[in-house]
């Protein structure tokens, strides 16, 4: 087998695996895997410990050493596989390191594009509902830009807008932690320190310290509808993200068509269209279907476990045009709400005075909607900031659901 | 005599594990491997009742060295997990030093902050052997812990001294075998993951988990193992919340080898449901049509 070939035992020949393990690494870095130069040391340890000529052990032990993230393991595997078996160095050079990156390949089998035009029932026809909109697009005209629908903006109104919503200060209620910090006053007795500062009168306690529950803020999740029929207000939702994002610690963002993306780590780019662009370019189906139901359980199922620890507080911001399963989107709003703090449904349609929540989405997930918002204005989102100073301790009280 | 020097292979660390009815793969095999060799803490991610916890218990008794365990929760600070000092004794002492009455305050002092007044807690017990002999530390469900623990881990875990400012520092002659369990459902930082060799344990294959029950219930039926194990290899791939363990596999054949089973039914599976799924619409998702599904599937194979 040539592969065997590739482990020579030889102390001469050593230093070339060496090389071979320094070009690896810097290979699994361009890849997105994160290998320190320490952690090459200590694969080269490692080898005195087991046969190299092994090529399952040898591979253990790299990925062992190498790797520390769940989501790295794949790439590691093509990346090993690609690497060993590539003999020569100028063949090194050939591999096409973009081929590597996570298997878009994959995601793509599973993205329906749902055409437009396709279907002909009413949810799909977009069109007939826009005069709705605009109606409130006249209206809203006259109001100062604060009032101003987000779909109706100019490019210049949208940077004034940008840079407002960078000042809008977020602070999200805090919950108490079941850690505790040292307090004048408090409701726990510190008695490590009371023991100690009391010792000068001879343990006599005369001056007691203690200590208080800390206060942290809840994460907040962010679930926005990218797809068609919130095209208009998409981008600056994305926005709108972004500067809660910079000033809240604990956001985590989703946005979701047909299928859900997570783009928390576009949000930590420091420039916000850098981030904006890079979040656009990740996702596939800006303006293709919406399939919230879908979607939702993606997140129950891959994230909620992850993400929806410590109180966290989740705002979904969609239209609630939904073109899948409708019994689907029940049952997953049903799941979502039971895993959080508060479920807050955020609709742009809402800002029309006209608008009934009557379709089959909004239908379903209704019943599990803690608070049903408008989205469409500057100043529909003070409100919602506003929300958040005073959620309160406890969670909502919530008609009790039967599922099933 | 370090029983650690003895592992001079994988093949003899997995022999070894094998020994203490502990089946894993070469992978896993080749990670326990090079912490041991290494001296490094091993990180263990991956679901719920895949046996993350029970490397540490067998790695204990394949050692011969007691096992030091710390569970982690929300707001695990370094008095419940480090040291702390009895206030009672010391309170009393002085009320007796006090008593006696010809003592110096500074005698006072060091009396009562001596190591006969601290209460050893997990992390400090590892790091300070009296009998010599370094145990075994497992750090388990660190994802349940705050960010504000893990920081204070990663101090210790790198260069495992801890001090105290009445006492000094106190420093372990030789690392602990340390495990780190997380069921990852938040992510734990990279700085501490790097310091540790980290090893993803996935659901077992048919062969793996056949294996794992045979070792674990030796008397079940090798007939109904079979199928169990066929069950729920197939009840992984379906559409469900929470996916049984092989925890949950283990209690199932043993709640039927209780009922004095010799093979799978639908009727039993339905009564015996809960032990498998822990999540009602995981129960009424598979019960009835499902099952019987499932059950002509395996029957076919066979």
């Amino acid at each position: 087998m040539p592969l065997e070939n590739q482990f020579p035992a030889t102390v001469n020949e050593h230093g070339h695996l060496l090389r071979n393990m320094v070009l690896f690494g810097r290979m699994l870095r361009a890849l997105g895997v994160p290998v320190r130069p320490t952690q090459i040391l200590d694969l080269v340890e490692a080898l005195a410990y087991i046969t190299v000529r092994s090529r399952e052990d040898f591979k253990n032990t790299a990925c062992t050493i190498l790797v520390s993230k769940f989501e790295h393991l794949p790439l590691f595997d093509r990346a090993f596989d690609l690497f060993w078996q590539a003999r020569a160095e100028n063949e090194l050079l050939e591999i096409d390191l973009g081929a590597l990156l996570p298997s878009r390949a994959k995601h793509e089998k599973k993205v329906e594009v749902i055409p437009n035009k396709g279907s002909s029932d009413h949810e799909s026809n977009r069109e007939a509902d826009e005069p709705l909109i605009d109606t409130i697009y006249t209206y809203s005209a006259k109001e100062v830009l604060r009032r101003k629908d987000f779909a109706d903006l100019t490019p210049e109104e949208l940077d004034e807008i940008k840079l407002m919503m960078q000042k809008m200060e977020w602070r999200l209620e805090q919950r108490r932690t079941r850690r505790t910090v040292r307090t004048s006053r408090g409701t726990y007795l510190d008695l490590r320190r009371s023991f100690r500062h009391n010792l000068r009168y001879g343990g006599e306690p005369l001056q007691l310290t203690w200590r208080q529950r800390k206060l942290k803020r809840r994460p907040l999740v962010v679930i926005a509808d990218i797809s068609g029929s919130m095209e208009r207000y998409s981008r600056v939702l994305l926005k709108f993200i972004y500067s809660i994002s910079n000033g809240l610690e604990n956001v985590e963002a989703f946005v979701f068509g047909t299928r859900l993306t997570r783009i928390t780590r576009y949000l930590r780019e420091k420039n916000i269209d850098v981030a904006l662009d890079q979040a656009t370019a990740s996702i596939h189906d800006w303006a293709g279907g919406t399939r919230i139901g879908d979607a939702l359980k993606t997140f129950n199922y891959d994230w909620g476990r992850r993400v929806l620890g410590q109180g966290a507080i989740v705002l979904i911001i969609s239209d609630g045009w939904d073109r899948g399963d409708i019994d689907l989107l029940g049952r997953e709003m049903n799941r979502l709400q039971l895993s959080s703090q508060r479920l807050i449904w955020l609709n742009p349609l809402l800002g029309s005075e006209n608008y009934e929540p009557l379709t089959r989405g909004i239908q379903a997930a209704l019943p599990y909607i803690d608070d049903f918002l408008p989205v469409h204005n500057l100043v529909s989102l003070e409100q919602l900031g506003h929300l958040l100073e005073r959620l309160g301790e406890h969670k909502p009280s919530r008609r009790h659901h039967v599922t099933g | 005599m370090n029983l650690i020097d003895n592992f001079d292979s994988i093949d003899q660390v997995q022999a070894a594990l094998r020994q203490q009815n502990y089946v894993a793969d070469r992978g896993l095999t080749t990670s326990i491997y090079l912490a041991l060799k290494l001296g490094k803490p091993l990180f263990l991610e991956g679901e719920a009742g895949v046996g993350k916890t029970e490397i540490a218990k067998v790695l204990s008794a394949m050692l011969g060295r007691s096992l030091i365990r710390l569970q982690c929760y929300e707001g695990l600070d370094v008095n419940t997990a480090v040291y702390e000092w009895n206030y009672t004794r010391q309170m009393l002492e002085i009320r007796l030093l006090e008593a006696a009455g010809h003592i110096s305050e500074e005698a006072a002092l060091k009396k009562i902050f001596g190591p006969e007044f601290l209460l050893k807690r997990p992390l400090l017990q590892a790091i300070e052997r009296s009998d010599g002999i370094e145990p075994v530390l497992l750090i388990d469900e660190l994802d349940r812990a705050d960010e504000e623990f893990e920081a204070f881990l990663l101090e210790i875990l790198s260069d495992f001294q801890v001090t105290i400012p009445e006492i000094g520092t106190i420093k372990a002659q030789q690392p602990p075998v340390v495990i780190i369990t997380s069921n990852r459902t938040r992510e734990i930082h990279d700085a501490l993951k790097r310091r540790c060799l980290y090893h993803w344990i996935d659901y077992p294959s048919f062969e793996k988990e056949y294996h794992i029950v045979l070792a674990k219930v030796p008397q079940a039926p090798e007939q109904l193992a079979r199928e169990v194990v066929a069950f729920v290899q197939e009840l992984r791939e379906a559409d469900l919340y929470k996916l049984p363990g092989v925890a949950e596999t283990l209690d199932w054949i043993s709640a039927l080898v209780a009922l004095d089973r010799e093979d799978l039914s639908d009727e039993v599976i339905n009564d015996t449901l809960g032990v498998l799924l822990k999540y009602q619409d995981d129960i009424q998702h598979v019960q009835g049509a499902a099952v019987r599904e499932i059950l002509a599937k395996i029957g076919s194979r066979e």
